[in-house]
């Protein structure tokens, strides 16, 4: 349980300082979030009352959208370079190197997203009272896609043209998050109760911690056999 | 023991097969008699991996690359063992082929595992390093390790079992074959 444990940070401790070496690549998916984000007051116009209406949703499908980007490279790039293999022999269950992985592509891409969204937030015109909210509500959204993410990374792994077919198989299972996390948004705005909207996301995340990990693992020992 | 054969014999196929990479076609793999298939986990922890590919990240060090195998220990010794001291801090994209295969090697040293499964472990190797090589297996042989290889050069591995799987020689070898693995049936 122990070297389970060691191993599992190992995992994480190696693609975060991956991640630090090509800063570039890490950084992208923020800046895609913070310039998509950004084009929708261009292509709607600058009036405060609608972007204000339009921002629980326009943050929220920016960032599922930005998640997305490094999804394909979170396995992809292991299976390239053999890496995969030595991960599979580790001695660490599938599962627990999938989790691994989740772990540190919410660290890498999660985080950055939570921190990119005060920013749009003010830009948008979100009033301020509801930031917490949309941050309590993006901290579950994006550790259940970095979840439901790599899971769907690890079924597509080795598929001819899996960058296209990721998105087709992250984006209708992530729904739920989005429909909640919007919605929690707009009721923290509009003065109605939030925490219900609130409660589902967190009891979504309940249910995709154990889950995800266990069917990538699976995908995972497909991929190498 | 070494496995030879043509291309597409079926050489790594094996090799990954006893790794439980991949499941057996048929019959089953046996450590000290118990099926592997049964927990491929515990067996992985028991195997030293070398395939294809170096599975070295170009973008860290050769001793950041290692440091997951090495469960805390210094990889210093391994890294001597293949003359890779003093290129243990530099990014392995700045590595040659050979260089690489060596860091590759000094991976299998180090997780100390009883069962070296080497996928043409010296590609790319001179012929110092091939001696190194040659040392490191000796070694782990003398502590009652395994080793099970696959090469088209030959390896300085004295008194070793020869497989050979070209096509016309594996007509016993059915589906129901058994693979034995046992300290002290391997030499």
């Amino acid at each position: 349980m122990n070297s389970d444990l060691r191993l599992l940070t190992g995992i994480v401790e190696r693609d975060i300082r991956l991640a630090l070496r090509h800063g570039a690549d890490t950084l992208g998916s923020a800046l895609f979030f913070v310039l998509t984000a950004a084009l929708f007051p261009l292509a709607l116009g600058p009036s405060p009352e609608l972007l204000a209406r339009m921002a629980p949703g326009v943050i929220w499908v920016c960032a599922l959208l930005a998640a997305l980007l490094p999804l394909d490279r979170l396995f992809g790039a292991e299976l390239e370079d053999g890496s995969l293999d030595q991960l599979m022999l580790l001695g660490l269950p599938p599962a627990l190197v999938a989790l691994a992985k989740m772990i540190a592509h919410w660290l890498t891409t999660g985080l950055p997203l939570l921190l990119a969204s005060i920013p749009i937030s003010i830009m948008l015109g979100l009033p301020s009272a509801t930031l917490p909210v949309l941050l309590a509500g993006l901290l579950p959204g994006t550790l259940v896609l970095s979840l439901t993410g790599g899971m769907a990374a690890s079924i597509v792994l080795g598929a001819r043209r899996g960058g296209v077919l990721l998105p087709l198989l992250v984006l209708p299972l992530i729904t739920p998050a989005l429909i909640f996390g919007a919605a929690a948004i707009d009721a923290a705005r509009t003065g109605l109760p939030w925490l219900p909207d609130l409660e589902l996301l967190w009891a979504f995340l309940a249910g995709a911690l154990p889950l995800c990990p266990l069917a990538a693992g699976a995908g995972l020992r497909a991929a190498t056999a | 023991m070494l496995l030879t054969g043509p291309n597409g014999a079926g050489k790594s196929t094996l090799l990954r097969t006893l790794a439980g990479l991949r499941s057996p076609d048929g019959g089953e793999i046996l450590w000290n008699g118990e099926d592997v298939a049964n927990d491929r986990t515990s067996h992985g922890a028991r195997v030293a991996w070398q395939g294809h590919q170096t599975a070295l990240k170009p973008g860290l060090s050769l001793r950041e690359n290692l440091s997951l195998h090495a469960a805390g220990k210094d990889p210093a010794q391994a890294l001597a063992a293949f003359n890779l001291t003093e290129l243990a801090e530099l990014p392995a994209r700045m590595l040659s082929a050979g260089q690489k295969q060596r860091g590759a090697l000094a991976r299998v040293l180090l997780g100390n595992a009883p069962l070296w499964l080497l996928d043409e472990p010296a590609t790319g190797l001179d012929h110092a390093s091939v001696a190194l090589l040659g040392n490191v297996l000796a070694a782990h042989r003398a502590q009652g390790g395994i080793v099970i290889a696959t090469t088209h050069v030959p390896l300085p591995l004295p008194d070793v079992i020869t497989l050979d799987l070209t096509p016309s020689n594996t007509q016993n070898l059915q589906e129901d074959a058994l693979f034995f693995m046992d300290e002290d049936i391997l030499p």
